[in-house]
């Protein structure tokens, strides 16, 4: 409870910091009220708060609460510039940190209520920050579509609710899951949970449901595509897992054939595509949508050990992102707003930090071993094979080698070029955060368990 | 109003709101005027409103008339800032028609 009333008060403060005249500090408030966040987590650890029979605190939520407020401190850092820029400063503070709300309420639902108003509040504030670039036509039109397909599979997933209320009459996950098991499958409530995975499929942009994300994230402002590619990922799929998981854990004989094939079309699709972009943001998308076929594959998987190889694949994968992204947003700042692979041609030469952290990202994105990626595909592919999906992890692997090709596109760029323009100045912040960002991928290599045993 | 709800069978409910569903998803994808998508959502959800409100009547547990207020406090939120979007592309292309919109492909 504490914790959302600590990060909506934080969006509200927000809101009133031209009043308060804390606009130029405001920054360490949010990061300090994000750490004090992760503190809660860490004070409620097995607590299991029951809020109102609405949310509920368990150690699932408190450890994916605890992962993209972390997550959110190194975007709010990396994003600085992007709060300085203009005369909306509060809105969009505001805007970022109700997103956020919605994120801890999508974490830690125990009514389906909550899963509607939670997906809901992240991905209202979302539609305005994605079209905050408000002259350009793109922006306007990659808000336009995230508005139009997240309205879309929004009123998908009030079907699905409303059916399987009618099949069980009660909107609370517990009692849902209990009715479910007793009888057998009930036709209405196949139909919901149907709708209800098309509508989560959309939010996690998996395949045939992705055709949103790439535009989507190719038109929003950098630094909005890096927050709806980690934090706003990483909630998605706690959600879509926290669903599948205890609600319809007993229909997993209909759903996993879906998840399986599901899984393996992102893996394909997104891999192929990607290959073939040269626009680097619009590949970083692709390549965000593959992790998401990657991820689903920890979904029909479902018994205890996947939920720990989730948190530590959405964790990684955020890291490599923020770090990619950010350093994406630097170099088209500085080379007259070019997105194409060309621009990032002789990095290593401009901004050596840059490129060297840039490579990590992109090797540990594509799961070369000494990193942190290899370990959590490593860890995907291990728990897809034990359960019978020895299939999924070949189509897995033949991924991944796709992956290779145009992640080092991007490093035979930076290193096997020439460029005449000049050095890139990297503001002291942007270089917090990736030398925070390498040393996290370099250290969860050391460490894979402590963070796959949070959860275990 | 129970009486008046429960005289018609409860399938009919059904199908009738999986009509409506079925014409607002199907309008979404085959119309090109933004303000007609707008209003197609709004059907859908609409649809889901009046399962909602059935399913509450004949289970008598008043928990999905509550949601259907959650769902209209939403959807209204939800089109304002829809409206606002739609008041920006227009400033930017003068038309209201998703034909313009061709800037990210591929």
């Amino acid at each position: 409870m504490r914790e959302l009333l600590l990060i909506s008060g934080l969006g509200v403060l927000s809101l009133f910091s031209g009043l308060l005249n804390i606009r130029k500090g405001f920054l360490l408030v949010v990061i300090v009220g994000l750490l004090l966040n992760i503190g809660f987590s860490i004070a409620d650890w097995n607590g299991n708060e029951d809020v109102y029979g609405m949310m509920l605190m368990d150690n699932f939520a408190l450890a994916f609460n605890a992962s993209f407020s972390a997550l959110a401190i190194l975007w709010f850092i990396s994003a600085h510039s992007y709060f300085n820029n203009d005369n909306n400063f509060s809105d969009h503070f505001a805007l970022v940190l109700f997103s956020i709300c919605g994120g801890l309420v999508l974490v830690s639902f125990s009514n389906m209520a909550m899963l509607f108003l939670g997906i809901e509040i992240l991905s209202i504030p979302l539609f305005v920050l994605v079209g905050s670039d408000k002259t350009k036509l793109s922006s306007n039109e990659a808000a336009f579509k995230y508005f139009l397909l997240g309205a879309f599979a929004s009123a998908f997933l009030l079907f699905g609710i409303a059916l399987v209320y009618g099949a069980t009459g009660s909107f609370e996950n517990a009692k849902i899951a209990s009715v479910l098991a007793g009888g057998s499958v009930n036709q209405l409530a196949l139909a919901g949970m149907l709708m209800m995975m098309v509508a989560m499929s959309f939010k996690v942009s998996a395949a045939p449901f992705h055709f949103w994300a790439p535009d989507v994230y190719q038109g929003a402002p950098g630094y909005i595509t890096a927050f709806m590619a980690t934090v706003v990922k990483t909630v998605a799929f706690a959600a879509f897992f926290r669903l599948f998981s205890s609600t319809f854990a007993s229909m997993q004989f209909e759903y996993k054939v879906l998840f399986a094939i599901a899984a393996a079309l992102t893996l394909l699709i997104s891999n192929i595509t990607a290959s073939v972009q040269t626009n680097v943001k619009r590949m970083l998308a692709y390549s965000s949508i593959s992790h998401a076929g990657f991820m689903m594959v920890t979904l029909l998987c479902m018994n205890s050990g996947t939920v720990g190889i989730l948190y530590f694949y959405t964790l990684v994968y955020s890291i490599s992102s923020i770090a990619a992204f950010t350093i994406f947003e630097v170099v088209r700042s500085n080379s007259n707003g070019g997105e194409d692979i060309d621009t990032f041609k002789g990095l290593a030469k401009r901004s050596p930090l840059m490129a060297a952290v840039m490579t990590l990202a992109m090797l540990s994105m594509s799961g070369i071993p000494p990193l942190a990626g290899f370990f959590a595909k490593y860890l995907v592919f291990t728990s897809a094979i034990e359960n019978g999906y020895l299939w999924l992890a070949i189509i897995g692997i033949v991924a991944s080698l796709i992956a290779v090709y145009y992640y080092f596109k991007v490093i035979i760029a930076m290193y096997g070029h020439q460029s005449d323009l000049a050095k890139i100045e990297v503001s002291v912040l942007h270089k917090l955060v990736l030398i925070v960002c390498a040393l996290a991928l370099l250290l969860l290599v050391v460490f894979p368990n402590l963070v796959t045993g949070v959860l275990g | 109003m129970q009486e008046v709800i429960s005289g018609i069978p409860l399938v009919n409910y059904i199908y009738i709101s999986a009509a409506l569903f079925g014409i607002g998803a199907l309008g979404v994808m085959v119309r090109r005027n933004a303000i007609v998508l707008f209003m197609c959502i709004e059907l859908m959800l609409n649809a889901v409103n009046l399962l909602l409100v059935a399913f509450s009547s004949y289970l008598g547990d008043t928990s999905g008339q509550v949601f259907v207020f959650f769902i209209m406090a939403v959807a209204a939120a939800e089109v304002a800032v829809g409206l606002a979007i739609l008041i920006m592309i227009y400033r930017n292309a003068n038309t209201t028609d998703t034909e313009v919109l061709n800037q990210l492909k591929w």
